[in-house]
């Protein structure tokens, strides 16, 4: 039984200029596997991300998804191929509602977002599925406010919102917990931990306490390499993780 | 009573050669129509899509021209309308896949040059364009047998034009699409993450802007029966951006009413100043100092402050948004 990985790297290299920001980073994540990427700055953890979404072209090295090879895969089309991530800063739409912001994220894999004559206020179908993403993270009273008023913590349970509306197959989360209180990283957590199985997740987390029950394996990057790869246990045990975590 | 206040509008402007007060003003409404659709037009890309263009004279300037040149050629008119709006769409997808390369400070000079390349061929290109003299058309059509050689039957011609022109924003504004282009404009790169083929829909928004400006060329081909240069010079596109802009960049009636503004200012200041440029750049700087976001948000602005004030105090602050909804 060798089912294919739904998200592997091979031989992933990128540079800015004269830095390797991704130095042949080889990954391979099983499906419905909960993945956690850590390291210190600068590793290269969000350029990984930026590989796998398209946002950026590696300089060499492959990016597979259930098997099927999508390095020269536009980006666009990579969301529709069943690839959703969230941003580490907030990228979403300030001005408009949460439900406009949702609403936005289910167009991006429905044909009618070509349609220049259709009313989108008249859309019920896609409107009651935006209705139903913001409820799945608890801010279905909040469906008519603009996104510039709200705070911070709900923004992120936005962002996750817009994700999982898509119905992706791989959920790459960049640092969901940053910047958040200790209530708020619980719920996350809670909404993060109830995800169903046939999502696959890799979570990019500087927070080790909230992030290290949530995965499984644990991948660790340094200067764009990957240095140790394993379970929980092994990775918190191995040396090198704590030489990189602690400066010994 | 949104729709009390827009029928009395409708009436209003159809009936407008009956209380203008002669065909001069007349006239003036026709030019303001006629600009309106153009200025729509590039709202379209200004506007919606974030990109600000400085090249859509030359495709007012190439669908007149070409209507001009089938027409000169022999051809009836539904011929060269059809066939000027073809190689003006053909122009725009052109234009669209060379400044599409570039977004922002790109974009606008990518198009300022395409612009201006218009502009040389117009002028230099003598057995096409017949360059520094222009070329004149013998008559206006005659649609369903109705004349349009009187003030007050191009007026109306025009106002059903532009009326279409209104009508397609308001609904593109409401539409998913709509809501993509915006999207692209504010987000571009959360755009590509959530699926949207960015440059497919700004392009297609560029081919919309194209269209309306094809059809503002024509109406300006039929109104002037004249074309020239100085149709498609940098001034001329310079002008119809600043429309957009003053009126309100991604409002509906924003170009609207910024090019009433430019062509009443032109027409009917002019009247009375020489120095009429001044006039319309010194109100130019006022609204870009006290309305920052155009004459629409900005008179809209001011409404409900003065309205939520009447109200309660202390609802002044809670309603005051700093930015406009539904843009």
């Amino acid at each position: 039984m060798t089912a294919a990985p739904a998200l592997a790297v091979q031989r992933l290299t990128k540079s800015f200029g004269g830095l390797l920001v991704t130095a042949s980073v080889d990954l391979a994540v099983a499906p419905g596997e909960r993945r956690l990427i850590i390291g210190p700055n600068g590793a290269g953890k969000t350029t990984l991300f930026n590989l796998v979404t398209g946002e950026l072209r590696p300089d060499g090295g492959t990016v597979t998804l259930f098997g099927r090879d999508i390095t020269r895969t536009p980006g666009w089309h990579r969301a529709h191929l069943g690839i959703s991530r969230t941003y580490q800063i907030i990228t979403l739409f300030p001005r408009e509602t949460l439900l406009r912001n949702v609403t936005l994220s289910l167009l991006g894999r429905s044909r009618l977002r070509w349609n220049p004559i259709a009313r989108l206020e008249r859309q019920a179908a896609v409107l009651d599925r935006a209705r139903a993403a913001l409820a799945r993270v608890g801010l279905e009273h909040l469906a008519a406010r603009p996104l510039a008023q709200t705070s911070y913590g709900e923004r992120r349970r936005v962002e996750i919102a817009m994700a999982l509306a898509q119905e992706p197959h791989v959920l790459l989360l960049d640092e969901p917990f940053a910047g958040l209180s200790i209530e708020e990283r619980r719920d996350v957590l809670r909404l993060v931990t109830a995800i169903p199985r046939d999502v696959t997740i890799v979570m990019i987390e500087h927070d080790m306490d909230v992030a290290l029950d949530f995965a499984e394996r644990i991948t660790v990057l340094h200067f764009g390499q990957v240095v140790v790869e394993g379970t929980r246990s092994e990775v918190v045990a191995h040396p090198r993780t704590r030489e990189i975590y602690l400066g010994e | 009573m949104k729709r009390l206040a827009l029928a009395a509008v409708l009436v209003g402007l159809a009936a407008l050669p009956l209380w203008a007060g002669g065909t001069f003003y007349i006239n003036i409404a026709s030019q303001i129509l006629l600009y309106a659709v153009l200025a729509l037009g590039i709202n379209v890309l200004v506007g919606y899509a974030g990109l600000v263009t400085l090249g859509h004279a030359g495709l007012l300037g190439i669908a007149a021209y070409s209507a001009a040149r089938l027409l000169t050629g022999g051809h009836g008119h539904a011929v060269a309308i059809a066939g000027a709006l073809a190689v003006t769409m053909l122009a725009a997808a052109l234009f669209a896949a060379l400044a599409l390369r570039g977004t922002g400070i790109g974009f606008v000079m990518i198009t300022l040059a395409i612009g201006q390349i218009v502009w040389g061929v117009a002028y230099r290109w003598i057995s096409i364009t017949n360059g520094d003299n222009g070329i004149s058309i013998g008559a206006r059509p005659s649609p369903l047998g109705l004349s349009l050689a009187s003030p007050a039957h191009f007026y109306w011609a025009t106002l059903v034009v532009f009326l279409a022109a209104v009508g397609s924003m308001a609904l593109l504004v409401a539409s998913p699409f709509g809501a993509s282009l915006r999207g692209t404009r504010d987000q571009p790169r959360r755009m590509v993450a959530l699926g949207y083929h960015v440059w497919m829909i700004r392009f297609l928004a560029f081919l919309l802007s194209g269209f309306w400006s094809g059809v503002a060329g024509l109406l300006f081909l039929y109104y002037n029966q004249f074309v020239s240069p100085q149709a498609v010079a940098l001034t001329a596109s310079a002008e119809a951006l600043l429309m957009v802009i003053s009126g309100g960049t991604g409002t509906l009636l924003g170009p609207v009413i910024g090019a009433a503004l430019v062509v009443a200012m032109k027409n009917v200041a002019s009247a009375y100043i020489e120095r009429w440029n001044f006039v319309l750049g010194a109100i130019f700087v006022a609204i870009v100092v006290f309305m920052p976001d155009g004459l629409v948000p900005g008179v809209a602005r001011l409404w409900r402050r003065a309205t939520a004030r009447r109200a309660t105090p202390s609802m002044a602050v809670a309603g005051a948004p700093g930015k406009e909804p539904g843009r």
